[in-house]
């Protein structure tokens, strides 16, 4: 089986740091960065903050551009040439679903956007489309004449996968995206996530500070520290066996959080 | 697929309806907008309406006072001026002229404002720094006095008056929507619908572009109101509307001559401007809190 996502050797180099008069010039390097992806898997990225984990996120979905090195769907390598197979493939959730749904238009705007943009689907394939992928993340046909301001935040992250699934994607890359929401949300969210993973054979890449919900539903993991990947491997394998210091440090971490709740 | 609807009774107003739902709610606005719609109706339908022509002199009628005065009458309603011309008809041309104007150069200038505003928010750079400086310092210089200046290499008249303000109104525009352009562009629902694939185009017109209704209003109703006292001084300093032509501005100045025995021909046109003004700022405030607060409720 042919791996679904393939990323070789990819640097970044951030460059728009230029020395000032009271500070170094400081360039953030990330990376070489080498991760696969099958199809229906699910790979978690923690780390500290500023470690690149979002910047990681960013190159992958073609907000930056990668310094080197490059990144493979299904065995073709995506270049600028073939942005739109990205952005019909490769869909982001951004951390802060808030801040990404359009204040002024409606939901039902918003996610008729990429159809509009990707697809050749009239406007009445469009509407039935919409009102299919509300339907299954949760959400009814009538969201979509809401604005933004009428929903919870439970419903804004619904209208965010929404977005992100409307075009039938092979990978999901999600920033944090469970980091604002409470617990019983947040785990509707997870289950909803996971149920779709299966239904689709999804491709699913998020980011998260939650180790309880890492080890609950990825596969594999990626710890990163200072631009760098410094362990890689299958969930269980680092949660039992972490080698590095700083990763068994973040495990340990979150055994005594456990062990705290439980007694 | 499985079609139901939860709420049978639910309504859901189009953006235009919810702005129209809150903006009723605020009583003084609705009043603004009532006076507003009758000076749109009478500079629409002032050849109809309007008693006589503007511009026929009755030297048999001269400096009659308006019809609630003793000694006036009832064919003049609003009295004649000092060459036997009816005031009625006068103002009524006179709010066609600097009304009307008003409105068509200040959309002229929102259209060429924004465009190149959004076009200076998109860039980036040398032409963007270009462009912002260059408008800003020209901001510095009120509107009147930009106006005289292009009105002194273009000379007087009602058309170069109009080019004038025109052009003194385009860079609040530009800046303003260079402003929100570069503050919105940095947001992430911008950059979700550059995922999308939208081009810099599309971003513009689809993402940022409905977000800007609050500003283009405000900014709107400030260019309105400059704009038509813009013109009505012009027309009073003789270097706009020239001397025969129903202009509220032009009128004054005719009628300071004959301000303490007919003290109406100046009352009235200034009244008119007046009645204008108010409504504009009514209803410009009123449309901004009901675009806020539909994005709120």
């Amino acid at each position: 089986m042919t791996d679904l996502i393939n990323v070789e050797n990819l640097t970044f180099v951030n460059r728009r740091k230029k020395a000032r008069l009271f500070s170094s010039a400081k360039n953030f390097e990330l990376g070489p960065i080498n991760f696969s992806l099958k199809a229906g898997e699910t790979l978690a990225i923690v780390g500290a903050n500023g470690s690149g984990k979002s910047l990681l996120a960013k190159l992958l979905v073609g907000l930056e551009k990668p310094a080197s090195g490059h990144i493979s769907l299904n065995g073709d390598v995506l270049t600028k040439f073939n942005q739109r197979q990205r952005c019909f493939n490769v869909r982001m959730i951004f951390q802060n679903s808030n801040e990404s749904l359009n204040p002024g238009i409606t939901l039902g705007g918003i996610l008729d956007e990429p159809l509009r943009l990707n697809t050749d689907l009239n406007l009445l394939q469009r509407a039935a489309k919409i009102e299919q992928t509300l339907q299954q993340v949760g959400l009814m046909p009538e969201h979509q004449f809401f604005y933004r301001h009428m929903l919870s935040d439970g419903q804004r992250q619904r209208v965010a996968l929404a977005r992100a699934l409307i075009l039938n994607p092979q990978v999901l890359v999600a920033d944090e995206p469970f980091a604002a929401l409470d617990p019983s949300v947040r785990s509707q969210i997870v289950n909803l996530l996971m149920n779709i993973q299966r239904d689709l054979g999804l491709g699913f890449i998020f980011i998260s500070h939650n180790l309880g919900i890492v080890r609950h539903i990825s596969d594999k993991i990626i710890v990163m520290k200072g631009g760098k990947i410094i362990e890689a491997g299958k969930t269980e394998v680092i949660f039992n066996w972490p080698k590095e210091e700083y990763t068994q440090k973040l495990v340990h971490t979150h055994q005594a959080l456990i062990n705290r709740q439980v007694t | 697929m499985s079609r139901f609807k939860l709420y049978q009774e639910e309504f859901h107003p189009s953006p235009l309806q919810h702005t129209w739902l809150e903006f009723k709610e605020n009583h003084l606005a609705v009043g603004g907008l009532c006076c507003f719609m009758f000076f749109l109706f009478i500079i629409l339908l002032c050849p109809i309406f309007a008693p006589f022509d503007p511009l026929m002199q009755k030297t048999d009628a001269i400096l009659i006072p308006p019809a609630w005065e003793a000694n006036g009458g009832i064919v003049n309603v609003f009295g004649t001026d000092a060459l036997g011309r009816d005031l009625l008809s006068r103002v009524m041309y006179g709010c066609r002229m600097t009304f009307g104007i008003s409105i068509i150069l200040v959309l002229v200038a929102m259209f060429v404002g924004v465009t190149l505003g959004a076009v200076a928010g998109m860039s980036r750079g040398v032409r963007s720094s270009v462009m912002n400086h260059i408008l800003d310092s020209m901001m510095a210089i009120p509107t009147l006095l930009i106006a005289i200046i292009i009105i002194a290499i273009l000379g007087t008249g009602l058309i170069n008056s109009m080019w004038a303000i025109a052009l003194a109104l385009i860079p609040q525009f530009i800046h303003q929507t260079r402003d929100f352009v570069r503050q919105e562009r940095k947001k992430e629902y911008v950059m979700a619908a550059k995922l999308d694939g939208a081009t810099p185009f599309q971003l513009v017109t689809r993402s940022i572009l409905p977000n800007m209704g609050e500003i283009l209003v405000v900014q709107g109703a400030l260019a309105l109101s400059i704009s038509i006292l813009d013109i009505s001084a012009l027309g009073f300093l003789n270097l706009g509307a020239q001397a025969p032509s129903p202009e509220l501005g032009t009128m004054l100045s005719e009628g300071i001559e004959v301000a303490y025995i007919a003290p109406w021909s100046i009352a009235l046109p200034g009244g008119a401007i007046f009645l204008m003004m108010l409504s504009i700022n009514l209803v410009g405030d009123g449309l901004r809190s009901a675009l806020r607060s539909r994005l709120i409720h």
